[in-house]
């Protein structure tokens, strides 16, 4: 038995680019060493500006997205208006922090455009939110992914030159993990358009 | 039952449904995730009117670093500033709690907060969780009773000396305190050792690393310099950035979806008032 991060397996990265922003998973769904199925969602969308991406237990994925969901419904009838990225990715920290001694198995990525301005935050299981970088990774493949960032990025990028450096860090990093991959999803947020590009990779 | 969820529910604090969950699963033998800690070198230095505090900026997952640049410095009070190590969710979120509370306190009774105040509220929490909310904190402030600086360990105990050093590069900073610190020195020489003991635990301690973070309290004001030092900057640039031609990566599928620019605003529509 490893670690309850491996048990399911996943890997999700986020990268800002010029007023836009873009989101990518694998889409495998494991228990230890069998593939259960091959389009699992891990990234969902909060609110037409807001993407929230989950990697870890994948029964708290599906929890925490339900979770965050039933929050966003609730301010939206409540106080009359869309949420704020930057309020959501507030809320995912707290949320993650009230179960401080017993956590969710579940590292997320809040990607979201306010007025313009891409908001990237990422979140250990606890609630630390680090939100000052230009590209977060998460899941089994997190670190292999790091590497692949660090030589692809480049800041200040368009749509599609983002939706490409993203898909190839996601499809080299999830090579390198064996609990990783079986396909991709790319998502690219602008100001007035969400794009979903499936990916076809060696094992699609 | 279903009131009794309710009530804590709505009471605040921390919730607990998950915890026998999770020790079952540990008990299967699956290990957990490391949060993310802080490592640390942060140190305190009192000078001749005011408090100077630093940190190093380094956030570690395991061996990863999973921050390069994160803030380790927090304002608890306009006059008050706290220097965190341990796990990096319980420092932030024990600040921003704190900062809450002192605020509205000082709503309250119109006074300003004290040092003495913050310890005691810290440590009053701290204590019957018994060391498991993870906060090593050095806290310096200025109020009526003068400069003052004081650490509080995870376990609730807090000590007050004029130079303080903690977290896991805590020996090495220590060692340049202990050497160069004397009563009575300039904002500047204070300064400067502060940046000095940083560098030490920076270099020599593998849990702290990057940059160096410097916050200055006196009587006038807060004098915070985010990267006053920056000792990991990137040496080499890619000769060729790597360029994708569009349309490079082959795709199963591909979909759009348009929506209408968000109008994101801190105030809703107006109610309409029936009668």
């Amino acid at each position: 038995m490893s670690g309850i991060f491996e048990y399911n397996g996943g890997s999700i990265v986020g990268m800002k680019g010029k007023n836009c922003i873009a989101m990518a998973c694998d889409r495998r769904f494991g228990q230890q060493m069998s593939t259960i199925t091959t389009n699992y969602q891990k990234v969902f969308k909060i609110q037409d500006n807001i993407l929230l991406a989950l990697s870890g237990l994948n029964s708290d994925i599906h929890t925490f997205y339900a979770l965050m969901e039933k929050e966003i419904n609730l301010y939206n009838l409540k106080e009359n208006r869309k949420m704020k990225p930057t309020t959501f990715a507030n809320l995912v920290a707290s949320s993650l922090y009230e179960r401080r001694f017993g956590p969710f198995f579940v590292t997320p990525i809040v990607a979201g455009l306010e007025n313009g301005k891409p908001i990237l935050a990422t979140y250990d299981s606890i609630g630390c939110k680090s939100d000052l970088d230009d590209f977060q990774v998460g899941g089994t493949g997190g670190n292999y992914i790091y590497g692949a960032c660090e030589a692809f990025f480049k800041p200040d990028m368009s749509p599609e030159e983002l939706e490409e450096v993203i898909g190839q860090s996601l499809v080299s990093g999830c090579d390198r993990d064996s609990l990783s991959g079986w396909g991709g999803v790319v998502y690219v947020l602008t100001e007035q358009k969400l794009t979903v590009k499936i990916l076809k990779t060696k094992q699609t | 039952m279903q009131y009794l969820d309710n009530y804590l529910q709505s009471k605040g604090g921390y919730d607990y449904t998950n915890v026998k969950r999770n020790e079952l699963m540990k008990a299967q033998g699956f290990k957990e995730m490391p949060f993310t800690k802080t490592g640390t070198t942060i140190v305190g230095v009192i000078f001749d009117g005011g408090v100077v505090m630093a940190a190093d900026t380094r956030a570690t997952a395991g061996s990863i670093v999973a921050d390069k640049n994160c803030e380790k410095l927090h304002p608890l009070a306009p006059n008050i500033w706290a220097a965190g190590a341990g796990t990096a969710a319980d420092l932030h979120h024990q600040c921003a709690h704190f900062n809450a509370k002192l605020k509205l306190q000082r709503l309250n009774l119109n006074r300003q907060s004290r040092v003495n105040e913050v310890i005691t509220k810290l440590t009053t929490k701290l204590f019957p969780y018994r060391g498991h909310i993870g906060v090593a904190l050095i806290i310096g402030g200025i109020d009526s009773n003068g400069p003052q600086l004081a650490s509080v360990s995870p376990h609730g105990n807090y000590v007050y000396h004029p130079f303080q050093s903690m977290g896991s590069g805590s020996l090495a900073a220590l060692g340049i305190l202990e050497a160069k610190f004397q009563d009575g020195l300039t904002k500047q020489q204070a300064i400067d050792l502060a940046i000095e003991a940083i560098e030490a635990g920076i270099f020599h301690d593998m849990g702290s690393g990057s940059n160096v973070d410097v916050v200055a309290i006196t009587k006038e004001g807060v004098d915070y310099r985010r990267n006053i030092r920056q000792y990991n900057a990137k040496s080499h640039q890619k000769q060729i950035p790597y360029q994708f031609p569009a349309n490079n990566t082959p795709a199963l599928r591909k979909f759009e979806f348009n929506f209408e620019k968000q109008e994101l605003s801190e105030v809703g529509q107006e109610m309409e008032i029936v009668e």
